[in-house]
């Protein structure tokens, strides 16, 4: 496989195993270096990515992610779609706690994912899934 | 059922009766696709051995691959495309092997109208057919046994645990760090912290390209069963981005040590000890 991404539309990965989120952060790293991401931003987009992604095989069993190259007219970046149809988060809030964790890590993946992105959204409902979305501009 | 009974018994006449066109045809083809990386010899060799295994397998009345009269054939497919895995070769490229006996059965038929019709020629290409796809399955398991002990063999080498110092032991860690890598790593060090008396232990993860939480926990989790068998661990090759990384995401190391660079944890250990020796030094000098 060559490391050549077409950048012009997103990629999409699938997410079931531990060995998919590897994927993942291979995938997310080629596109954060494509759209000139500093080492410190591609690092943590890389991270977010890794937790966001074992969050959609932990909790919500297995999904998919979507990883784009995006453009707001100023600056480029990066965008990536987490989605699972698990049993979706009941209480938001909490689970958006430092510390709180269901599954006995550390409980700071969900919080720390967004500390490490500039632009974070969560649609989720109990039984409907977890659709998060995080973008990373460059600077 | 790829032949009936009378086909069967007509393709083994034909083979045996136009023994060398087709052994010489096949060889041709296999040679064409394979652009001289295997010795005309030992092709000479293979494609005799699998038009004898066939010829026999006929003999005892084949009409379907997967036959109990097709066990010795099976065997030698399975045989040549566990060379070819091994060597290299692509799954089409061993497929081919097998494939192109439809070519030299195709042009002894032609040379020889009398050796065959259309519909005999059709039946022949279906068992051609299943040996080919059984050749190009035996294929892929050979190259998935090949990737697991690769695995297997990648687990073990990258987790070396090296003594850097009397009394200091080192666990270079690069790559991904998942959760079977993490249990191996884990059990080294502390097996290497028995073995070798050693009070303190430096992790180095110079090489992992990112820490995420699960990363964290895994090296935290090290850190604290070696400190209940009263070894000290420092945590080194902290690069800047993953520093800043592991504050945005709010991971605490506590009072664990943790180093830039293997040099300064070394040095770092060194101090430490080298105090404790200095002291009983000047002790012994008053």
């Amino acid at each position: 496989m060559t490391s050549g991404v077409d950048l012009s539309r997103p990629q999409a990965q699938t997410v079931g195993s531990d060995e998919d989120v590897v994927r993942v952060r291979q995938l997310v790293r080629t596109v954060a270096v494509a759209v000139k991401l500093s080492l410190v931003d591609q690092t943590k987009v890389v991270t977010a990515a890794s937790e966001l992604a074992r969050n959609t095989l932990v909790y919500g069993g297995g999904g998919t992610v979507e990883v784009a190259a995006v453009d707001n007219g100023r600056r480029p970046g990066i965008s990536i779609v987490f989605a699972d149809s698990g049993p979706g988060i009941a209480d938001l809030e909490l689970a958006l706690t430092d510390g709180y964790t269901t599954g006995g890590g550390l409980g700071l993946g969900l919080s720390g994912a967004r500390r490490l992105v500039d632009e974070f959204d969560i649609q989720t409902a109990p039984g409907q899934g977890t659709r998060i979305t995080i973008t990373k501009w460059s600077r | 059922m790829a032949l009936s009974a009378d086909e069967s018994g007509r393709l083994a006449g034909l083979l045996t009766s136009h023994v060398d066109q087709v052994t010489q045809r096949w060889t041709e083809v296999v040679a064409g696709q394979l652009r001289g990386r295997l010795s005309q010899a030992e092709l000479r060799h293979q494609v005799q051995e699998l038009h004898r295994a066939l010829v026999d397998a006929l003999g005892k009345g084949l009409t379907d691959l997967a036959a109990e009269e097709g066990t010795e054939l099976r065997a030698v497919l399975a045989e040549v495309s566990r060379g070819q895995a091994r060597q290299g070769f692509s799954a089409a490229e061993t497929a081919t092997g097998v494939f192109a006996l439809k070519d030299a059965l195709l042009s002894v038929m032609e040379a020889d109208q009398s050796a065959g019709t259309l519909r005999d020629y059709v039946a022949f290409g279906t068992l051609v057919d299943q040996m080919g796809l059984f050749t190009f399955e035996s294929y892929v398991r050979t190259r998935e046994s090949l990737i697991a002990d690769q695995a297997e063999q990648l687990l073990e080498l990258s987790t070396p645990v090296v003594k850097l110092w009397e009394g200091v032991v080192a666990v270079p860690l690069v790559g991904t760090l998942d959760s079977a890598r993490a249990q191996v790593v884990m059990e080294r060090l502390l097996q290497t912290l028995v073995d070798t008396g050693s009070p303190y232990a430096i992790i180095d993860i110079t090489g992992v390209p990112a820490v995420d939480t699960q990363v964290a926990q895994h090296i935290l989790k090290t850190v604290v069963a070696a400190r209940l068998m009263g070894a000290d661990c420092i945590i080194s090759g902290i690069r800047p981005q993953i520093a800043q990384t592991i504050v945005a995401l709010g991971i605490e190391f506590g009072d664990i040590a943790t180093k830039a660079s293997l040099a300064d944890a070394l040095r770092h250990v060194l101090r430490l000890t080298g105090v404790e020796t200095g002291r009983r030094q000047s002790r012994r000098e008053a």
